[in-house]
């Protein structure tokens, strides 16, 4: 599903976020990537999604070339992602309703048939009884699970989170990792980055960990 | 909350026809913007009275330069005049030029005079009959008596007059009216004049437009940041606001129409006054359906043209980070 081969990211800066990375995962895998703050974990999504372009070296995903996705194409490109952010990046001044409905109206699916769709992914991560509530008036934990429903919402065949779990309390973030998994559970790729390796140990996933923008080389017997 | 326990969840995202989808995007966003602009409605009253008033003032003095020019072109005979023939001509030579002019489009009607029904007038009226009879020959020569079609500006007429003047037939040509001549020069230098005023007031209007666009992207930042960030195309996020350009640009319109035609409602108790004293019958032209939909066409683009320009140059700007 993603392949990168000898990646580097160099902000004009100088410096060097990731360094020569190569990484593979497969469809339907649940990875999180681990390492300390500054190793590159956001920087790693954000080069998946376009965010960001790579300085140097090859990202495939699905069978894609980043690099030969033109700027006009990215928000197509990034439609095919499901994409769940450590701050949310909600819209505050809209219900829930609307904020997850608007991948949905993006593709230009109608309001009203969107509704089904939508109470079908709040449901998912249980927060139908909130579709009115704007996202203000919802927990930390409500409203990472907002943008849980957000991403989900289209059935995206990978789905890239970056801490997820940053500031929820160890129940809700269990409760996230569910809900993670029960998406694995039916076909979709996860990439996951995390600092919370009790939780990732508890689930059993496969773990990379990233060092100054490179594979951590030691600790992971699964590389 | 099992996954497969709602079928809807796992639907793909069924298209419908791309009319369809486009019809209803377009019809919730423009719902959308209008909605935006209710929830201020102070402010966008503000810019809707600004816009109205820039666009009625030219579309009012417009009026007033049409309504004065059918005044004056309603003083049926105030444009004519007399072209004096050289003496060697005959009547029937008169009578073939009078034919030819008659043909042109910017004339209406051409009345011979003959040298004889000349002096038998001048006999009539000047009293000095018997003394005339006297000459041995006619000295008065042929005339044509030249009524311009009222499509003539005082620029055309005075061109017009100039070139009757420069024919070989003609001895001499005699404006008794160049009063009315100079007021259609006047109207004409107005006219002029607002077609640069329109320039410079639409330049003013787009100006303004583009700028409450501007706030309003940077008011919504975040909201067009988020939304690219999860896929929405550049066309997508402006969308709303060329719909709020295209929004203001109409109740823009709409509201210099009715302060038009309200002034034109004011002015027609006292025309008609006027009309009495005159036993003329004056009457206030208010704006025909074409005038109309002018203002409205010229301020629906110009808000959509503001709004374009400005999301264009804004859009591209915002990436998300
Ligand atoms: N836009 C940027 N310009 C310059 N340097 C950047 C930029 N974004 C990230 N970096 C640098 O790249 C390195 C990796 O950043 P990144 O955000 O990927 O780290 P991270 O692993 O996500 O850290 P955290 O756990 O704190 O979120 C950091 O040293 C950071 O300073
Ligand atoms: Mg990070």
């Amino acid at each position: 599903m993603i392949q990168l081969n000898n990646v580097t990211k160099r902000f004009p800066g100088g410096q060097e976020a990731i360094s020569g990375l190569s990484l593979s995962i497969d469809k339907g895998e649940m990875v999180f990537v681990t390492g300390h703050s500054g190793a590159g974990k956001s920087t790693l999504l954000r080069l998946i999604a376009l965010i960001e372009r790579p300085s140097d070296g090859q990202i495939i995903v699905d069978n894609q070339n980043t690099r030969r996705v033109k700027r006009r194409k990215i928000p197509a490109y990034r439609r095919q992602i499901g994409m769940v952010f450590q701050d949310h990046k909600l819209l505050y001044d809209r219900p829930v309703f609307d904020n997850v409905a608007l991948p949905l109206i993006i593709a230009g699916v109608s309001y009203r048939d969107a509704g089904r769709r939508v109470r079908a992914a709040l449901d998912q991560v249980g927060l139908l009884h909130k579709e009115k509530q704007r996202p203000a008036t919802l927990s930390a934990g409500e409203q990472q699970r907002v943008g849980i429903a957000r991403a989900i919402i289209t059935r995206p065949k990978l789905l890239i989170a970056d801490e997820p779990t940053g500031n929820l309390d160890p129940d809700l973030s269990l409760e996230v990792m569910r809900i993670f998994r029960r998406f694995n559970e039916v076909g979709v790729t996860l990439l996951i980055a995390s600092h919370d390796i009790t939780l990732i140990d508890s689930l059993g996933c496969r773990r990379i960990a990233l060092e100054d923008g490179k594979l951590q080389q030691e600790a992971d017997p699964w590389q | 909350m099992a996954i497969t326990r709602n079928a809807d969840a796992i639907a793909p995202v069924r298209s419908s026809s791309v009319f369809s989808i486009w019809l209803a995007r377009h019809t919730s966003t423009s719902l959308g913007a209008l909605g935006r602009l209710s929830r201020q409605p102070f402010a966008s009253l503000m810019i809707i009275l600004v816009i109205g008033v820039t666009l009625a003032l030219p579309a009012a003095i417009n009026v007033i330069v049409k309504n004065m020019q059918s005044v004056s072109n309603s003083w049926s005979n105030a444009l004519d005049f007399s072209m004096y023939l050289k003496k060697d001509l005959t009547v029937s030579d008169a009578e073939d030029l009078a034919n030819l002019i008659r043909q042109r489009a910017d004339i209406e009607s051409v009345g011979l005079i003959t040298a004889d029904e000349a002096l038998l007038e001048f006999k009539k009226q000047s009293g000095f009959g018997k003394a005339l009879n006297q000459l041995s020959e006619n000295p008065l020569p042929h005339a044509l008596v030249i009524r311009p079609s009222s499509g003539n500006t005082g620029a055309s007429l005075t061109l017009l007059q100039e070139e009757i003047r420069n024919l070989p037939e003609t001895e001499l040509v005699q404006v008794d009216t160049e009063w009315v001549q100079r007021f259609h020069a006047i109207l004409d230098i107005v006219r002029q004049a607002i077609s640069i005023g329109v320039v410079l007031l639409g330049i003013a209007i787009v100006v303004i437009i583009g700028n409450i666009i501007r706030l309003d992207i940077e008011n919504r930042r975040e909201e067009i940041e988020v939304t690219k960030l999860i896929g929405a195309s550049n066309a997508f996020v402006r969308r709303p606001f060329l719909w709020t350009g295209f929004w203001y640009g109409l109740l823009g319109g709409a509201f210099a129409l009715l302060l038009v035609q309200y002034g034109l409602y004011l002015l027609r108790e006292p025309v008609s006054r006027l009309a009495g004293l005159y036993q003329g019958k004056i009457t206030v032209a208010s704006l025909t359906i074409t005038e109309s939909s002018a203002i409205i066409g010229i301020a629906v683009f110009l808000g959509l043209f503001a709004s374009w320009v400005t999301a264009a140059r804004h859009m591209r700007r915002i990436e998300p980070r």
